[in-house]
This record gives C-alpha cells, sequence and structure tokens, in this order.
C-alpha cells in the first residue's frame, strides 16, 4: 500500500495488451480498464486522434468474447477529460472536417450504446464537454465526491454546441429542462448535485473510485444493478411528457435566449433546435442536426471570436517573467469602499492575507463585512463550506492605522482619484513599508509616474488596475513604467494570477489603455446628447451592438462624479489630438446628479432590500444639453460613431506602445469593459471588417464629426498594406 | 530579593490581548465560542506579528462544551489561519481554566518540550447546550436503529409530551447540588461579610473599572471585535456599570437566597462572552526574535476543598502557599489581581488571609495579613469587566503584567476560585 495523493492506484492485472498516445487497456479479470491518459499533456482531450484511439478499444472489446465490461478512468491527477482539443479547431479549413469531428463522436457513442455490454464511466476530477459527452454514453456514471470533480457541456461560451451527441444524450438523461439550463449557460455542476439530477449515478471517496468501478461494473452484469432512470421529479415528467408543453418549454427557452444574446451569439437558439429535434424526430435526426450545427458553429464568426478570446486569455495566464517574482503572502489595501472591499475579497480568496485601511476602524470594517457577505453567499451555495468562509473573513484585518502595514508585501491603493491625495498616501506608507514592498495604485486614470514622484523607491511604484465589482471583473490592467524593474512587474502579475485574474500589461500615460479607450467612447456619448440624441436610444443602440449595458448606465453604474474627476486627472496631461471633451459630467456631478448612489443620473434609480433598481429616464438632465427636445438617431450610426471611436482610440494605444500586442487590447476590453465577445475585442474586429472598411468608415465619420474620427496613423498602414493585426 | 527562578527555563509573558468581554446576550449573542476563539487568536497574530508556525502549541480553556467545537482550540487556531501542523487543545477547570492553559504552557515551556506557546481562553454564556431529558435521548439514540413502524410505535409509546421539555444547564455544584451564588451567600455570613460591604466592594469593581478604561489602561490589552452581520468594531467591554450607585445597589433584591440573602445581581459577576490569549515564549526565544518580554511568569499553584463549605475559598490556601514557596510576603508585592466571583466571595477571602482562626485552621502559625486595598484589583475585576469562563486567567496574567509596567512595580501575585472548590495562585515578575 502505498500513499498517493495525485493518482489512482492502478490494480493488480494482466500486462498491458494495449498502449496507445491516448490511453492504456488492461484486462482484469473479466473487465476491461481504459486509462485515459494523453501523453504529453497535462489533461486528456478530445480530438480525432483520441477518438480512433477509444475506436480501438472498442475494437477489441468487441472481438473478446472473455471481457464482459469495461471501465472507462482517467490517469490524469484532477481531470476525467477536459474536452476537445481547441486547437484543432482552429486547424480546420473546412467545415465538412468540423462535421467529421462530430459524426466521428457520434459513431463511437452508437457503437459504445450497441456494444452489448456495460460501460462504466469512473470519473474524477473535470468531466467537460467531449468528455462529459464521453460519458454520457456510457451504461452507468460513477464519480468522486471531491472538489476537483466537476460535469460540464460548455460549448455554449464558445459560441459552440456539444457535439458529441450531448444534445441528444442529456436531455434524455437528466430531462430536457435541466439539459437545456446546463448546455445554454455552460455551468459546472458538482457531484452532490449531479447525483442529484442523475447525471451521476453514484459517488465516491476519491481514492475507491477504481474498485467501486469495478464492483458496479460486474454487478452491470449478473444483473444485480440496474441504474434508475427516469425518475425525474413528478412535475417534471409532467411537463416534459407531452409535446403540448414541451412545446412551451422550447418556445420559452428560445424566447430568453434570444432576450440574453440580442441576436448576437446563433449558439443558444441552435442548441435548443438540436433538443428539440432530438426528442420531437429520433435520436438520428437529432444527431444529424447536432453536427449540421457543430459544423456551422465552428465556423460562425462569434465561434471564432470568442475561441480566439479563450487562447488569448490563455496565454495570459501564463506569467512572462515568472521566475523573478518575489513571494506574497500579506497584502495591505488602502481605501475599504468598494474596490478596495473587492480587492480585498480577491486576495483573501487565493490565501493571502489582508490588512486594510481607511480613515477610521468603522469604515474599514465595512470591508470584512462584505467579504463575509460574499463569501457567505458562497457557503449559501456550498460552494465554501461555513468554515472556508470562517477562515477567508479572518485574513481580513481592518485598521485605521498605518503602522499595521508595516509586515505587508505588496500595497494597492485604492482611495478616490486625486493624485496629491495618492502621493499623500504613498509618502504615510513607504515611511513604515519594507524596501522591498511594492507600492500598487489602483487609479484608473492618473499616470504612474506622475504618483511615484512622490516615492523614495520609485521603482517599486506600478499600477494595478481593477474593475468593478472586483470579484466579478475578470480584468487586471497592470500599468509599468520606465522605472518598473522586472521583479515588481512580475510579482504585480503572479499577484493578479493568484486573484484570479486575467493580466495584461500597459504602458504607462493618462488613462494607461482601458480608461483612455473608454473615455474616448463615453465623451462621444455625451457629445450624441449634446446633438439631442435620446438616453434610452443610445443606451439600447449599444447593447444591441453587444455592450453589457449603455455609456448612460455605464455613467450611472460607476458614479458621475468620478466620471468628472476622471475626467479631469486626464485633462491635466493633455494629448496633441484635440477630443472636443464635453463638459457635462463636471455640472451634472456639481448638481447633485452622481448616479446609482444618489438615486438620480441620467436614470432615476430606487433603492430596495440593499438592490439598486434602474427605473426611467431622468428627463431633467435634458437640461444640460440643450433642453427637452430630442431627436431619433440611426442605431447603426450610433453604433459606429461610440464604437469606433474607442477601436481607433485602441489603435492609438497600440501605435505610442502602450499596448504590446492586440491580444493584449482585446482581453483589455472585453474582460474590462464589456467590448462585445463575439467581436472578439477591437482588433479583431477590425480584422473581421479588414482594416481598408474600418479605415474608411472613420474617413466618413470624420468628413461628418471632425478630426477625432481620423484613422490612427499605423490603422491607415494597415488599412494601405491590408494586413490583419493578428497573424493567424 | 527571594530567587524566583524555578527549575525549568524562564518562561516570558511577550504579550497578550482579548476581546472586548460582553454581558451574555448582547454583542456575541450570536457567536460561539469557536468564533471569539478564532477572533482573540488572529488579533494576537496581528498585533504581535508573530509567525503562526513559530508557535509550538495553542491552548485554550474553556468550559461550556459545545458539542461541534468540543476542542475548541483547535478549530479556533485552524480558523484564525494556523498552519495545520501547529498542536492545540482545550483545558477545563471552571473558572480557573485558562490559568491552567497559562501553567501548561509554563510546563510546556519549561520542561524544553515547547518554546512559543499561546495560551487563552475563550467562552460563550450565550449559547450553553440545552438537551433533552436522558430519556428522550436515549429515545433519540435508540431510534437510529429502529427499522420497521411497529418498532417506532414501541419506541415512543411510553413518552409524555413534558418528557420532550428541554433542560437547560443550571450553575450549581454537582456534587453538593448547591448554586454558586447559594454558595457565596453562605461563605459571606461565614466571615461575617454584611450586605453592605458587599454593595461597597460592588461598587468599587465598577468605579475603578470606570476609571481604568476612562484613562485609556484597559485599550492597551483589548483588540476590537467585529461581529457578523454587522462588523462594527466593538471596542470596549460593556459590563461596567457607570450609572450604578450604593443607592441602587441597596435596592436591589437577593438573588439566591430569598428573602434574607445578601448576594444580589449587583455584588455578583455577571454572565459573560468573550476569549483572551497571551503569547508566552522560553525567555531565550524571546530575546532570539527580538521580543520584548513583558513579564516572567513564576511559582504558581492549585489548591482544592470542600466543595460544599469552601466552594470558593481557593485563593485563601492558594495564596499562602505559593507565597511561601517563592519566599515573599504581601508586603512584597505592588500588584494583586483577585478574580471576583462575589463581592461577598472576594472579601471572605480577604477576611481568611487575615484571620487566626482561618490560619491556624489551614495549619499555618500566622495569618498571611490584610491585603492593601490600594494594590487589589485596581482596574476593576470580574465583578464590573465580566467573567468569560474559560477566560478570566489570561486576562488576570496580562492584566497583573500590565499594572505592573503601569505603576512601575515588580511583583504581582494573581489568584483565583473555582467551582469544584478548587483554586489558583500565581506570582508574575515584571520583566
Amino acid at each position: 500500500m502505498t500513499m498517493n495523493d495525485s493518482e489512482p492506484q492502478a490494480s493488480k492485472t494482466q500486462p498491458n495488451p494495449m498502449q496507445t498516445n491516448y490511453l492504456s487497456f488492461e484486462k482484469d479479470q473479466k473487465l476491461a480498464i481504459v486509462w485515459m491518459d494523453q501523453a504529453g499533456s497535462k489533461v486528456n482531450t478530445i480530438s480525432p486522434e483520441a477518438l480512433d484511439a477509444i475506436g480501438g478499444v472498442l475494437d477489441v472489446v468487441e472481438g473478446d468474447d472473455e471481457i464482459e465490461a469495461v471501465v472507462f478512468i482517467s490517469r490524469k491527477p484532477d481531470t476525467f477529460i477536459a474536452g476537445a482539443d481547441l486547437g484543432v479547431l482552429k486547424t480546420m479549413t473546412d467545415p465538412a472536417q468540423a462535421r467529421a469531428l462530430s459524426q466521428g463522436g457520434h459513431a463511437l457513442v452508437r457503437r459504445v450504446q450497441a456494444l452489448g455490454k456495460p460501460t462504466v464511466a469512473a470519473i474524477h476530477g473535470a468531466a467537460m464537454g467531449g468528455g462529459l459527452e464521453m460519458a454520457l454514453a456510457c451504461s452507468y456514471r460513477i464519480a468522486t465526491n471531491h472538489k476537483k470533480t466537476k460535469l460540464a457541456l460548455p460549448e455554449v461560451m464558445l459560441g459552440l454546441l456539444p457535439g458529441g451527441g450531448g444534445t441528444q444524450l442529456l436531455p434524455r438523461l437528466v430531462g430536457i429542462q435541466q439539459a437545456l439550463s446546463m448546455m445554454l449557460t455552460g455551468k459546472n455542476v458538482y457531484p452532490r448535485k449531479a447525483c442529484r439530477l442523475g447525471l451521476i449515478d453514484a459517488l465516491i471517496f476519491r481514492h475507491g473510485l477504481l474498485d467501486a468501478a469495478k464492483q458496479a461494473a460486474r454487478h452491470l452484469v449478473a444483473g444485480t444493478l440496474t441504474p434508475r432512470r427516469n425518475d425525474k421529479e413528478r412535475a417534471a415528467r409532467l411537463l416534459e411528457g407531452n409535446p403540448v408543453s414541451r412545446r412551451i418549454i422550447y418556445q420559452q427557452a428560445e424566447a430568453r435566449a434570444r432576450k440574453e444574446t440580442r441576436g448576437n451569439y446563433p449558439a443558444p437558439l441552435k442548441i435548443i433546435d438540436c433538443v428539440k429535434t432530438g426528442i420531437e424526430n429520433g435520436l438520428e435526426a437529432g444527431l444529424e442536426a447536432e453536427a449540421e450545427g457543430f459544423a456551422a458553429l465552428v465556423f460562425s464568426p462569434e465561434s471564432r471570436a470568442l475561441v480566439s478570446l479563450f487562447f488569448a486569455r490563455q496565454a495570459a495566464e501564463k506569467n512572462p517573467l515568472k521566475d523573478a517574482a518575489r513571494p506574497v503572502a500579506h497584502v495591505g489595501v488602502l481605501g475599504a469602499g468598494l474596490m478596495g472591499a473587492g480587492i480585498a475579497e480577491v486576495s483573501a480568496g487565493a490565501g493571502l492575507d489582508v490588512t486594510i485601511k481607511d480613515v477610521d476602524l468603522a469604515t474599514a470594517a465595512r470591508a470584512k463585512k462584505q467579504v463575509w457577505q460574499s463569501a457567505t453567499k458562497k457557503a449559501g451555495k456550498r460552494i465554501l463550506t461555513p468554515f472556508e468562509r470562517d477562515v477567508m473573513t479572518e485574513r481580513v484585518v481592518p485598521v485605521d492605522d498605518y503602522a499595521s502595514f508595516a509586515p505587508v508585501d505588496l500595497v494597492i491603493e485604492a482611495a478616490p482619484e486625486n493624485l496629491n491625495l495618492k502621493r499623500a498616501l504613498l509618502a504615510d506608507t513607504e515611511a513604515v513599508t519594507r524596501a522591498g514592498c511594492i507600492f500598487a495604485s489602483n487609479t484608473s486614470s492618473i499616470p504612474i509616474a506622475a504618483l511615484a514622484k512622490a516615492s523614495a523607491r520609485p521603482e517599486t511604484v506600478i499600477g494595478m488596475h481593477y474593475f468593478s465589482p472586483v470579484p466579478q471583473m475578470p480584468l487586471l490592467e497592470i500599468i509599468k513604467t520606465d522605472q518598473t524593474p522586472d521583479w515588481v512587474l512580475a510579482t504585480a502579475y503572479e499577484t493578479g494570477l493568484r486573484q484570479g485574474k486575467t493580466v495584461i500589461v500597459v504602458g504607462d500615460g493618462p488613462g494607461f489603455y482601458t480608461t483612455r479607450i473608454l473615455g474616448a467612447y463615453m465623451n462621444e456619448a455625451l457629445l450624441m446628447l449634446e446633438e439631442s440624441a435620446a438616453i434610452e436610444q443610445i443606451d439600447d443602440a449599444m447593447e444591441r451592438f453587444g455592450f453589457p449595458m449603455g455609456p448612460y448606465e455605464l455613467f450611472d453604474l460607476v458614479g458621475i462624479d468620478v466620471a468628472a474627476k476622471i475626467t479631469e486627472e486626464m485633462s491635466r496631461y493633455e494629448t496633441a489630438r484635440a477630443m472636443n471633451t464635453s463638459a457635462a459630467v463636471r455640472k451634472l456631478a456639481d448638481a447633485g446628479y452622481l448616479g446609482q448612489k444618489s438615486n438620480e443620473g441620467f436614470y432615476h434609480h430606487e433603492t430596495a432590500q440593499g438592490r439598486i433598481k434602474k427605473k426611467a429616464v431622468n428627463e431633467t438632465i435634458y437640461a444640460f444639453f440643450g433642453g427637452a427636445r430630442r431627436k431619433t438617431f440611426d442605431p447603426a450610426a450610433i453604433q459606429n460613431r461610440l464604437a469606433l471611436l474607442m477601436i481607433n482610440e485602441a489603435v492609438y494605444c497600440l501605435d505610442e506602445g502602450l499596448l504590446a500586442t492586440a491580444r493584449d487590447g482585446d482581453l483589455g476590453a472585453v474582460f474590462g469593459l464589456g467590448f462585445p465577445p463575439f467581436l472578439g475585442g477591437p482588433f479583431r474586429y477590425i480584422d473581421a471588417e479588414t482594416p481598408p472598411a474600418i479605415a474608411a468608415r472613420l474617413g466618413r465619420l470624420k468628413a461628418q464629426h471632425g478630426e477625432r474620427f481620423a484613422p490612427a496613423p499605423l490603422l491607415q498602414e494597415h488599412a494601405r498594406t491590408g494586413a490583419p493585426f493578428y497573424g493567424d | 530579593m527571594p530567587n524566583l527562578a524555578t527549575n525549568g527555563r524562564a518562561v516570558v509573558l511577550v504579550d497578550g490581548c482579548r476581546i472586548p468581554f460582553m454581558r451574555s446576550g448582547t454583542e456575541y449573542v450570536d457567536l460561539s465560542a469557536y468564533d471569539m476563539g478564532r477572533m482573540v487568536l488572529k488579533g494576537l497574530l496581528t498585533r504581535t506579528g508573530i509567525d503562526p508556525a513559530q508557535v509550538d502549541r495553542i491552548v485554550m480553556g474553556s468550559v461550556i462544551q459545545n458539542v461541534h467545537t468540543t476542542n475548541v482550540a483547535r478549530e479556533a487556531a485552524l480558523g484564525a489561519g494556523f498552519p495545520n501542523t501547529v498542536p492545540a487543545f482545550t483545558v477545563t477547570m471552571a473558572c480557573i481554566s485558562s490559568n491552567l492553559a497559562v501553567t501548561s504552557a509554563v510546563e510546556l515551556i519549561g520542561s524544553g518540550q515547547a518554546d512559543v506557546v499561546i495560551a487563552g481562553g475563550t467562552e460563550t454564556a450565550s449559547d450553553v447546550p440545552i438537551q433533552f431529558k436522558r430519556k428522550v435521548r436515549k429515545k433519540l439514540i435508540a431510534a437510529r436503529k429502529v427499522k420497521t413502524a411497529a418498532d417506532y410505535v414501541k419506541l415512543i409509546r411510553k413518552l409524555r409530551p413534558s418528557d420532550l421539555l428541554p433542560e437547560v444547564p443550571a450553575l450549581t455544584e454537582y456534587s453538593t447540588g448547591e448554586t454558586m451564588g447559594q454558595s457565596a451567600d453562605g461563605l459571606a455570613a461565614l466571615f461575617g461579610i454584611t450586605r453592605e460591604a458587599q454593595d461597597e466592594y460592588a461598587l468599587r469593581a465598577h468605579r475603578q473599572a470606570a476609571q481604568a478604561r476612562d484613562a485609556g489602561l484597559l485599550a492597551q490589552d483589548l483588540i476590537p471585535a467585529m461581529v457578523p452581520p454587522a462588523f462594527t468594531p466593538l471596542t470596549a467591554d460593556n459590563g461596567i456599570r457607570d450609572d450604578t450607585s450604593i443607592e441602587k445597589l441597596r435596592t436591589l433584591k437577593p438573588a439566591f437566597h430569598k428573602p434574607y440573602g445578601t448576594v444580589t445581581a449587583g455584588n455578583a459577576s455577571f454572565l459573560t462572552d468573550g476569549a483572551s490569549a497571551t503569547l508566552l515564549m522560553a525567555e531565550e526565544t524571546a530575546q532570539a526574535l527580538g521580543y520584548t518580554p513583558r513579564a516572567y511568569l513564576r511559582h504558581y499553584t492549585y489548591v482544592a476543598q470542600d466543595p460544599g463549605r469552601e466552594l470558593l475559598l481557593g485563593p485563601a490556601y492558594a495564596i499562602p502557599a505559593v507565597l511561601d514557596a517563592a519566599g515573599l510576603t504581601l508586603g512584597d508585592l505592588d500588584v494583586i489581581e483577585l478574580h471576583e466571583a462575589f463581592a461577598g466571595q472576594v472579601l471572605a477571602v480577604l477576611a481568611a488571609l487575615e484571620s487566626k482562626t482561618f490560619a491556624e485552621k489551614a495549619g499555618r502559625a500566622e495569618p498571611v495579613g490584610a491585603v492593601p486595598m490600594e494594590t487589589l484589583n485596581t482596574w476593576g475585576g470580574s465583578l464590573s469587566l465580566g467573567h468569560p469562563f474559560g477566560a478570566t486567567g489570561a486576562r488576570l496574567v496580562m492584566m497583573a503584567a500590565s499594572r505592573l509596567h503601569h505603576e512601575d512595580g515588580t511583583l504581582a501575585l494573581l489568584a483565583a476560585c473555582a467551582a469544584g472548590g478548587l483554586g489558583h495562585a500565581m506570582v508574575v515578575e515584571r520583566a
């Protein structure tokens, strides 16, 4: 007996009769044990080659009368099968290839089901996408009750549908409504829930998995175990049992998908359609629809953009300077507002000790309260145990003095946007922290170099720009200056990764990258209001374009006073280009229209039960924009003006070296600002539309609305050569 | 100057803290002993900056057990972020449980088994375990083995509705059936302590505590408590009655022996929730880690008497024992910290120390003498600060050290009584 935490133990068996790059196969008495173990990879994935390997196993099983049942199990530490190999999808040039991949999966499903021998999927770790589909094809599924075990069909998040039979097998196993919920959200299902849904037949502790799977297989062979099927709740059975109510389910799902995607994402409707076809017209018709839908989606621009973002994000998960990073165990946070508390939360969640300071203890303690509330919510959803909640909350220590910052490794400042205030905080902090302590500012606009002037060790001053609400927004924009050494950058990067963030590194300057391109966009929205546009029309147009909310709703969320402050801070550092800045924001803030926090902004807001609800447009605000008479704009014209100004500014940032790569620009805009993910980001968008087309559209806007629309020089260059921003 | 060094290594108090003590059912009403223990341990870590991995042992006193956290020291330590490799255990000895935690630490360090130990205690009286009666408990346990409906019927047939009334544990002495208040009343009478004297002493306890608090003296050992869901920082004890007066105390009715007893709610310590923790080290370890010790923990003893007759008289036995062992007299002491279970009990202990009769009975030629009131509990005591059973002992140690520093004294004595007729005393020397 050995102690081995990382790998399930192999049983005493005959020598391996089969070994490929994807699996090894052994006979254990009358059972075939298939160990999934993709060579040279941390996880198992599904690819044409992997499907072939499984097919090879089935050849053996079909031909060997001695084998009575098959167990599929993974040799990887914490994955069963992580899903399709997306690299394969990327290299496909013809929809027929995608169709063939899907059909290959279907062929395996049919073979497994026609095997006449029980098949058991023994799942520990992630069973995602194609991995879960393979498990679904088996006659019995057993999973470990371990934290790392999770099941999902996440294809929709990449603009795809489950192409390996998922749209057919899942609803037959767990019911239409549960299946649609899983496939339309892509969410993870954890073991207990999976067992309740019938997705999993039994749970077992981690190191008992193989043994339990073998027992189950033998019982299935002997007929002493019959998996419970179709024992859904009576209400669900009634609802899904007749075609009339099924039609209502499909219609509701479609209506909801249309509303949520605003017509921008084709995958959800295709998923619903596949389920409908399969349930109403039979499995074969369903599989056919699935293969067709899969092939179409793989080549849809939406999926291409989402897959590109997926790879960009994956690449950003690697800290290029990892070895230079110094350990961070304890962070200090200055300011316990929404931002500071959010930073405290993601830090405590990452196992860091957090000391958080504000003007007095009661204010600082609000951060601890927020962390506790958030962790309590997670405990309610069983994401954390109550004890883990306690541990996480106890890591956060509110203080009202600087002396408590003596032991910290990294200070993150989240004070109001004011250079002099931040300089004072920096000086006070440096007086107590040790020499190797990094000072990071969460400013969204003030150049880091300007701040670092107040520092006795300016090389340790860096920007760590989080987005609100911090626990939900995935991006961390790190701002380095000319003086930033590798170890400081690397340490900030590593901390961001630990906090679960997607990290980009940008150059220094007013507004850096994200605030700068957002500022151009928001300013244009204000200028349009001065041209008598209507608030709701512009917000609606930008939502249709794919932003999660329109610019005015965003103003109200961020706070109009905060926006005014940012505009002022940025205007201290005049850029060469004239931007025709709207002066309205300051006037609005001075008049007390602050947005959500004062219940009055571009919209009326109502606070009920701790939640802020957006109500009607605040018509009185039109007095600041030339009166109540509003006129209607063409939605496409609105989208063109706002989006292209943002995109053009992004190209300037790349040209000026603020951005190192187009990839960073896309990540920043999508994950920090909510730029439509199905467009892949500003640079993917330019590439998809082609640089000459974008330059031409900007040229027309310049003729109508002025110099600020002049295409960035780098864009003009790409327009001339026709070269895309992405080389792939 | 007598030689105070004991046989083992010198053990020093490096620092200590407590969350504010709160009357039961008030600010900490929703907390368990585990919650408060976690808060005070994290507070001690933050305050001292000690690397938790450097701690060799954690010992916490606790009296009323919560079945979910029977070894509350361990759960509190894990919750506070200590590495899971630091052993932790819980000790219980009624009201001197955290004295036992402290002396366990002294023994561990003195014998060389540990260099750094955290000793403290945690207690809630707001969430005492309320049980079904034994008869129902028996049936509930038997019910786990029941298979058929008929078995169930058989099992519950003889239960009466009144059997389902829960039992709330009373603070009675198991061996005598007497409550502590009744016992204190009897003890006061035995030493001729009047109701007036008890009320005067209680008033003094509140006045002294209020003065110390207002002078900022209590704050040095306090860490703020932030309690969910409000997380409003709590920075002061809430048991001190600023508004009390001798007139008010006089009007209170006897709480235990009605109507002629002398112990009232006003001259008894109240049920309290709270937690405390001290960081103790071998003297050389403290030096090596760069800490300045606050005090040496010197001689200590435990005594036990008849829980019927002398339930709360332990200090009257423990004090002479520990002074003799250290070669000290009352006159050598600058600071005395005496746990105040009841005003009558404190005064009875003081009377016993002065009494020739008592000295003879205790086998001593001469009485210990009169305790100078200016050395006794000048920052308040359990009557005013409160008495979380498992956490008071560490509070006494901290306060003795803090008072020595504040008053520029050298030697302190602390002593406490406990249910079961137990008693404890310890000599603390300023470092």
